[in-house]
């Protein structure tokens, strides 16, 4: 039987949820309402900012005006795009072979993978500046695509890794005995069975590269600059422009967050890692 | 026809031999159950002969024909897991019509072999539905669906039943028996349970660390041990094993009785022991019985209509005719 809970003791909870819920997304919701503030008004004490002023698009228009969202947008998809696309095409075999044919070394390759993902990015912040400058790659969304791939493939091998073992061997071995060739197979039984897998790992990296700002903005200046940079360039040190930086960071994540919200269901699958069958 | 002939087939992994050079021939329209204890490489042989595994050394031949080198697609044998190894995302319908479809064969043809082999298993009402919407009961039954739509020379059963509850489990095991009884085609069948083995085989094939122990039919095995470890495997209640002076008496080292060839007494009887626990099973009863200086727990099967329970004195005495002696290597004399 499941606990008994009484009415009093729901509705506190349900309360304690809703208001560290709402305390997490406060910041959000705060930037949400200065973007349609004017800057006169963004600074002025919440209460009055919440009560006593008017609503105004000015901040977006002005942001439009000064910098060129739309290029923005473009560099930020076709980054986070081209890595996770790039990042599936070397790790689709590469966790396929560790999947169905594992070998001695399978396990420690794989810890290796993700021992990189605990190395703080700037560690290597200069060899990988240096060699993008030799290179030419310093602010070309072909840099950006490569440094992406590099940082979210661990992520992306692991994840793949975790669908492919949930696939039974013993039904691509039924699908062997009914005649299925290679392609067969493939086509017909393993690729229909990841791609809820796929689909979860291609969405929740497009995620991670549109968030990702440590090598966005270290290594673009303007042509190839993401709406990370784009957002950073609205706060100076001379004094912060609430209301455009509110505008500008609503724009920037806006997109990503209507694409989560649709995905949802293959995202939290995802996220579980296959805990969950 | 389904003929299939082992000739010094073997099997080893890096320096582990699992199966050492062994032969079997099994005739067309057999009904072979391979048993042993886990680990025996009855899984194995079995996957030998599906070409899941490939063979180090020796040869298969399927009617006549070499087939150690051919892929699984092309021995014309149809194995059941398991796992039943059904495809999730696909109907019934389409997992019956999967390995028609691989053939290439004609849709008209593909439906009225669905439609047959759903009418024999049952499954007519379910064929829209996916695996994951079905009992254990009816998966199996897909399973078995998806091989005889392809008419294959043989049938595979790679411990078919192990996943189904007890009831379920005799069930299917008829449904199984009456399928090879309509079909005529030979089937090789794995498991660990004795009691499918006795009551389905036409041939048993024990086996025990890869090597084969025992060939023949269910009462040859029962009545005619060749050693110790098949006289221990078949039957159940295990056999009881004395050795010791009595066995020397008999001229044997190790002397084997079943438990239902001892008669159990309270008036009469060469030895005397003590009820350990008594088993009511209703239709038998099992009687563990201690302290008869014959070996440390002496297993007899009695009527279920006897009354004796912990802590009675019980005298038992063997019925002769019935003893099964064997020497020193563990052969049967």
């Amino acid at each position: 039987m499941a606990r008994a809970v009484s009415f009093n003791k729901k509705l506190v909870n349900t309360l304690i949820v809703g208001l560290i819920g709402f305390l997490i997304f406060f910041p959000i919701l705060w930037i949400l309402i200065l973007a349609f503030k004017t800057e006169n008004d963004a600074i002025k004490a919440p209460l009055e900012v919440l009560f006593n002023t008017g609503w105004t698009l000015e901040s977006f228009t002005t942001v439009q005006g000064r910098s060129d969202y739309f290029k923005h947008f473009s560099n930020s998809v076709i980054i986070s795009v081209g890595s996770t696309l790039l990042g599936l095409l070397i790790a689709v075999p590469a966790a396929w072979a560790m999947a169905f044919v594992p070998g001695k070394n399978t396990r420690n390759l794989l810890m290796w993978m993700l021992s990189t993902k605990m190395l703080p990015p700037v560690g290597v912040l200069v060899p990988i500046y240096l060699i993008f400058r030799d290179l030419s790659l310093l602010d070309t969304r072909t840099g950006l695509v490569i440094v992406l791939t590099l940082m979210n493939l661990p992520i992306i091998v692991w994840m793949l890794y975790t669908y492919f073992r949930e696939i039974p061997g013993e039904i691509l071995e039924a699908a062997r005995m009914d005649g299925a060739s290679l392609k067969d197979e493939v086509l017909y039984v393993l690729a229909p069975m990841a791609i809820p897998g796929m689909a979860s790992t291609v969405l929740l990296n497009i995620i991670l590269a549109w968030n990702e700002a440590f090598w966005t903005l270290n290594l673009t200046s303007a042509n190839a600059a993401p709406l990370t940079a784009f957002i950073a360039s609205y706060s100076s040190p001379e004094g912060l422009f609430y209301a455009k930086l509110s505008a500008a960071s609503i724009m920037a994540i806006a997109p990503i967050l209507i694409m989560g919200w649709f995905s949802q269901k293959q995202l939290v699958r995802g996220l579980t890692f296959g805990a969950v069958k | 026809m389904g003929q299939i002939v082992l000739n010094q087939v073997k099997k080893q992994f890096g320096d582990v031999v699992v199966i050492p050079p062994l032969d079997l021939k099994i005739e067309d329209g057999e009904f072979v159950v391979f048993v042993g204890p886990s680990g025996c490489g009855k899984s194995t042989l079995l996957r030998l002969i599906a070409g899941l595994e490939d063979v180090s050394g020796g040869s298969i031949a399927i009617d006549g024909n070499e087939a150690a080198d051919l892929p699984p697609a092309k021995r014309r044998l149809a194995m059941v897991f398991q796992s039943y190894a059904l495809y999730p995302h696909m109907s019934v319908r389409k997992n019956i019509a999967f390995p028609l479809k691989m053939a290439k064969m004609d849709p008209a043809e593909i439906e009225s072999r669905v439609q047959n082999a759903a009418k024999v298993l049952n499954l007519t009402d379910y064929l829209d539905r996916k695996p994951g919407q079905l009992s254990g009961g009816q998966r199996q039954r897909v399973a078995i669906g998806r091989a005889i739509v392809r008419q294959p020379a043989a049938f595979l059963f790679d411990e078919p039943l192990s996943n189904l509850d007890a009831a379920l489990r005799v069930g299917m095991r008829l449904e199984i028996s009456e399928l090879h009884k309509r079909l005529e085609t030979t089937m090789i069948y794995v498991t660990h349970d004795q009691v499918e083995a006795m009551t389905m085989a036409d041939k048993i094939v024990v086996l025990n660390a890869g090597n084969i122990e025992q060939v023949g039919s269910p009462l040859e095995l029962y009545r005619t041990p060749k050693n110790l470890f098949v006289a221990g495997f078949i039957g159940s209640p295990k056999m009881n094993f004395i050795g010791g002076e009595v066995a020397a008496s008999m001229g044997a080292s190790t002397i084997g009785i079943r438990p239902e060839h001892l008669i159990v007494s309270k008036e009469s009887g060469e030895w005397e022991g003590r009820v350990g626990v008594a088993e009511h099973l209703g239709s038998d009863t099992f009687i563990h019985i201690h302290d008869t200086g014959l070996m440390d727990t002496l297993t007899v099967r009695v009527d279920g209509e006897v009354d004796l329970n912990h802590g009675d004195l019980v005298k038992v005495s063997m019925r002769p005719e019935m003893v099964h002696l064997f020497d020193q290597n563990g052969e049967r004399i």
